[in-house]
């Protein structure tokens, strides 16, 4: 059972990675920099509860700050440019993250061992939840609360004027500004809540893997974090979960059986899904169809 | 309440608008009409701040525009429309009028929880007389890129309004439009300076800005040719030529 709870606990932390980067997406915005944001989260929430003694909930706290804060830093200059120059900018911007981590060193005696991160060797030891005794399946739950209301915050996000407004910004830059919307402002302020949602699912990684280093944080991950919202559909959060929930169940779990072959197939099926269904698993047509099945006449206004 | 000061643009060595003075008066409807690729809409994209002036300034009640974004001179009361239409076409016909709501007096008379995070019930009064104003009203939930051409016009200008604007400007808004629609147009037109909106208007359609225009402007090679009232644009020798000069090239 420890197997599925361990596999849901992945899920869960990825699908917080993926939703920071789905809200930007909203904007038209595609962002490399995700992974820099989670790995700023991991850091800064490990550090606290391992070096500084903290409990778990205000030092995941304390990596949403952080990470939210890092990302509106680097939206302002970043949002300046546009598409690929966009891509290349945050790209740079996440490697670099990745290269701090990777000479971070910040370690402090506590009693016979040293602990903290280590350059190269990462960052090992983070034990809150073995320390306090906590069972996978309570870590999965713990992790799963924080994924369940992100997630309700950001519905709630999509279904009033600001969700509208991003999505305003996604289709037509030109016509925003020109019906009054402030272009900058609302880049940046989707990019701090995508740095807020990285930084707590960073954090929530940090002490489920107890071991985090600086490639753990790489353009993988960077890639997975735009790809899952791609894949799943910018219709709704829910297409986020969806995607995680093929990618990291389906594909990388499910395939486990092929070895060597798996990640031959794992590409063609993206490639497939993306052509069977290209504005994502769940899109609009879905989200209707869904609402006729249940027999929710509720729509707009 | 709209000054133009020797305004000028250039594309490299095109000079699109060039040294253009125009004023618009508050409650009037002016027409500016001329040949394709005369600076119309460059006018209008340098009136909104979308591309900046090479020379010249543009003041509205006196103020100079200068460095002012996009986002703020709709703020001050200038709102448009598009010569090609740019609907959000993903969004619903509701959802285009309830992200336009960003008037100084929306800002004010909601708190900013309830401007952005409020669900759509705060402010149906409002959008629903927008819709009613447009014939939208039954076409709501529809998604913005479902409506038909005259449909999506109507929408631009609804979107517009739900600005709150002072000043409009309503680039080419008859364009592709039948008959009835332009009679239609026409009525709306005449409604909103009722409302006390100015209008600046950018037609072809010279019976529309013959019928509804007080004053009418003429552009060609990105200078004023021409002002004057519908009748005397009408008799005007130098406008004639510019629209007709070339037959006998």
């Amino acid at each position: 059972m420890d197997f599925y709870f361990g596999l849901a606990q992945i899920i869960g932390v990825h699908t917080l990675l993926g939703l920071s980067a789905y809200i930007v997406l909203l904007t038209g915005q595609v962002s490399l920099a995700q992974a820099a944001f989670f790995a700023i989260g991991a850091y800064a929430a490990g550090m606290l509860t391992v070096l500084a003694g903290w409990h778990i909930v205000p030092a995941l706290g304390a990596g949403m700050v952080i990470g939210s804060a890092t990302a509106c830093a680097v939206g302002f200059p970043a949002l300046r440019v546009k598409g690929l120059m966009l891509v290349i900018a945050t790209l740079a911007f996440g490697e670099g993250v990745r290269l701090f981590f990777f000479n971070f060193d910040y370690q402090v005696s506590k009693g016979e061992v040293k602990l903290g991160p280590l350059g190269g060797e990462g960052f090992r030891q983070i034990r809150f939840f073995p320390e306090n005794g906590w069972s996978t399946l309570e870590v999965m739950l713990f992790i799963w609360v924080f994924v369940v209301l992100v997630m309700l915050v950001l519905w709630w996000f999509d279904r009033s004027r600001y969700g509208a407004v991003l999505r305003a910004v996604g289709e037509d830059e030109l016509a925003a500004q020109s019906v009054g919307i402030n272009l900058t402002a609302v880049k940046v302020s989707a990019m701090t809540v995508g740095g807020a949602v990285a930084g707590l699912g960073g954090g929530l990684y940090a002490h489920y893997t107890t071991h985090i280093e600086h490639a753990s944080f790489n353009i993988l991950v960077a890639t997975f974090a735009i790809a899952y919202p791609i894949v799943g559909g910018l219709a709704s959060v829910i297409g986020t979960l969806l995607a995680v929930i093929f990618v990291q169940g389906v594909l990388v779990e499910g395939l486990r059986f092929l070895g060597d072959w798996r990640n031959l197939l794992f590409g063609a099926l993206i490639v497939l899904a993306m052509n069977v269904r290209p504005r994502g698993l769940l899109d609009a047509q879905a989200i209707a169809w869904f609402k006729r099945l249940f027999g929710s006449r509720s729509g707009h206004a | 309440m709209l000054e133009l000061r020797g305004v000028s643009r250039y594309f490299g060595g095109v000079r699109a608008v060039d040294g253009l003075d125009l004023e618009v008066k508050e409650g009037e409807i002016l027409g500016l009409i001329g040949p394709n690729g005369s600076g119309k809409s460059t006018t209008v994209n340098l009136i909104t701040g979308l591309i900046p002036l090479s020379s010249g300034e543009i003041r509205l009640n006196g103020r100079d525009l200068a460095g002012l974004p996009v986002h703020k001179r709709l703020q001050g009361g200038i709102a448009r429309t598009f010569q090609n239409i740019r609907l959000f076409g993903q969004l619903t016909v509701w959802q285009n009028l309830w992200v336009a709501q960003n008037s100084p007096q929306d800002h004010a008379r909601h708190g900013f929880f309830a401007r952005w995070l409020g669900g759509q019930s705060g402010v149906r009064e409002e959008i629903s007389q927008l819709l009613e104003f447009s014939g939208l009203a039954h076409k709501q939930n529809e998604l913005a890129s479902n409506l038909a051409f005259g449909e999506q016009r109507r929408l631009e200008l609804a979107r517009a309004l739900a600005a709150r604007p002072k000043l409009l400007l309503l680039d080419e808004p008859a364009a592709g439009m039948n008959a009835e629609e332009i009679a239609e147009l026409d009525e709306r037109i005449r409604k909103l300076r009722g409302r006390g909106i100015t209008v600046l208007l950018i037609e072809h359609h010279m019976e529309l800005v013959m019928a509804i225009t007080d004053r009418v402007a003429v552009l060609n090679f990105g200078q004023k040719i021409a002002e004057g009232t519908p009748a005397e644009i009408q008799s005007d020798a130098a406008v004639q030529k510019a629209y007709l000069g070339g037959a006998d090239e």
